[in-house]
């Protein structure tokens, strides 16, 4: 009985499905339009300190990052609450990360890793959010994020060990002709860091955004077969959900490998 | 630098004429909106983090690895506890069995005693009344063979005189006599 009413339904679908037929058959595909930076108020110039979409989505993650860190952990109690599990969970995470990746000096940066996790991850997440703007998208954040941790680690590098940070790029355990081949090899690795440590980052979160609205625009074109786009969506919405936490993921722990660098430049 | 954010509003137009720059990701006019935002965002954060958060989160796993610590050390405290008042109930059960099982040995002895006296008093008591028995027979013995005589003698005599004769009573002793050994 089920079965046949299933038939029935579906053949209607069909049915309407052609009769009202989308008027505008074209593909209507604008999988970039999302990324727009626009004024939240009106339509003039954006300046430096215009609220923009962006604006609002980066301080909304000041805000996530304010809910969950801080009212999370408001109770402070020995038995934690759900949110306050979530906290104590993303702290011992980040913690330990630092602890084993940079080693137990690296520890006085913690809060300082801790900031680019949290930051990127509630961004991240909040991207994934329909209608939303994902800032970690923006070649100009990711990079932002990565000058901060390559200026961070040079600079620590070379105040903790002045010049023997140069020892990074001096393959001591390599055969003596190749070290200057190395050196050179080391050097470009080093400078080319920021450059992927920021594109895996953006790349990753705007080909996901992409991604996503284009099949949105597969399924808008569809009629009757959009279910198929949209099964995708489902799909490809889930594998972001994982992205977006490991995106934020390798973006610390290469923070923290970077840092164990300025710390122990020896190889 | 107009003309430049006219085209990033009108981004997505371009984008449906397939325009290579039509990626909002490099708009340079809007860099500098974006990198100024995500300073105030990332200082924010950082101070949200560093002076609220973190210390406050770090002293709640400090307090309850505390917690954890103590409520460990107070259930060994207890089991320790536990132990060694097993031992004590242990060794009084013991010590209350020996006491037990001296006291039953200290009692039997006691009675194993006393009933040896007794059963040499009672022997030596039995002894006594058997030998007055056995003399009180002796006694009834000879009594009763004297008595025998008598009447031995005096149904002879009897019997002589109603057979008519006259019997000497010496002669009658002497043959009762003989005839009573025979």
């Amino acid at each position: 009985m089920g079965k046949i009413f299933f038939y029935v339904a579906l053949a209607l679908a069909v049915v309407s499905g052609l009769i009202f037929a989308p008027q505008e058959a074209g593909l209507q595909i604008h999988p970039m339009e999302q990324f727009v930076v626009q004024p939240l108020f009106g339509h003039g110039e954006i300046s430096w300190y215009t609220p923009t979409n962006a604006t609002l989505w980066l301080l909304l993650a000041v805000a996530a990052v304010f809910a969950l860190m801080v009212m999370g952990s408001s109770r402070r109690a020995i038995v934690p609450s759900r949110g306050q599990s979530i906290a104590e969970l993303a702290y011992g995470f980040v913690y330990k990360m630092v602890e084993d990746v940079a080693g137990k000096d690296a520890i006085k940066f913690f809060p300082y890793i801790m900031t680019l996790f949290m930051f990127i991850v509630m961004s991240n997440a909040l991207g994934l959010l329909p209608q939303s703007f994902a800032t970690t998208s923006h070649i100009a954040v990711t990079a932002v994020l990565a000058m901060l941790v390559f200026l961070t680690v040079t600079i620590v590098g070379f105040v903790k060990n002045g010049a023997g940070f140069l020892g990074l790029f001096w393959v001591s355990s390599a055969p003596l002709a190749l070290r200057p081949i190395l050196a050179v090899i080391e050097l470009i690795s080093y400078f080319v860091r920021p450059v992927s440590h920021s594109i895996r980052l953006g790349g990753n979160i705007m080909a996901g955004h992409a991604v996503l609205k284009v099949f949105a625009g597969f399924a808008g074109a569809l009629g009757l077969f959009s279910f198929l786009p949209i099964f995708a969506i489902t799909a490809v919405y889930a594998l972001e959900v994982l992205v977006a936490f490991i995106q934020a993921y390798v973006f610390t722990i290469l923070t923290c490998v970077y840092l164990k660098d300025a710390l122990h430049p020896s190889h | 630098m107009a003309s430049t954010t006219q085209e990033a509003s009108h981004g997505a137009a371009e984008a449906a004429h397939g325009g290579g720059s039509s990626m909002p990701q490099l708009d340079f006019a809007t860099f500098g909106n974006q990198i100024f935002w995500l300073a105030v965002a990332l200082v924010v954060i950082y101070l949200i983090l560093s002076r609220v958060a973190l210390p406050r989160i770090a002293a709640v796993l400090a307090e309850r690895q505390g917690t954890i610590t103590n409520d460990i050390a107070a259930a060994e405290d207890l089991k320790a506890k536990a132990v060694e008042a097993e031992n004590v109930y242990n060794k009084a059960l013991a010590d209350a069995r020996a006491e037990a099982q001296r006291i039953a040995a200290e009692t039997r002895a006691e009675i194993q005693a006393g009933l040896d006296e007794a059963i040499a008093q009672a022997d030596v008591d039995i002894a006594a009344k058997a030998a007055e028995s056995e003399k009180a027979i002796a006694e009834i013995k000879a009594g009763a063979l004297d008595s025998i005589t008598a009447v031995a003698n005096d149904t002879a005599a009897e019997v002589v005189a109603a057979l008519g004769g006259k019997a000497d009573a010496k002669a009658i002793a002497a043959a009762v006599s003989d005839r009573m050994k025979g």
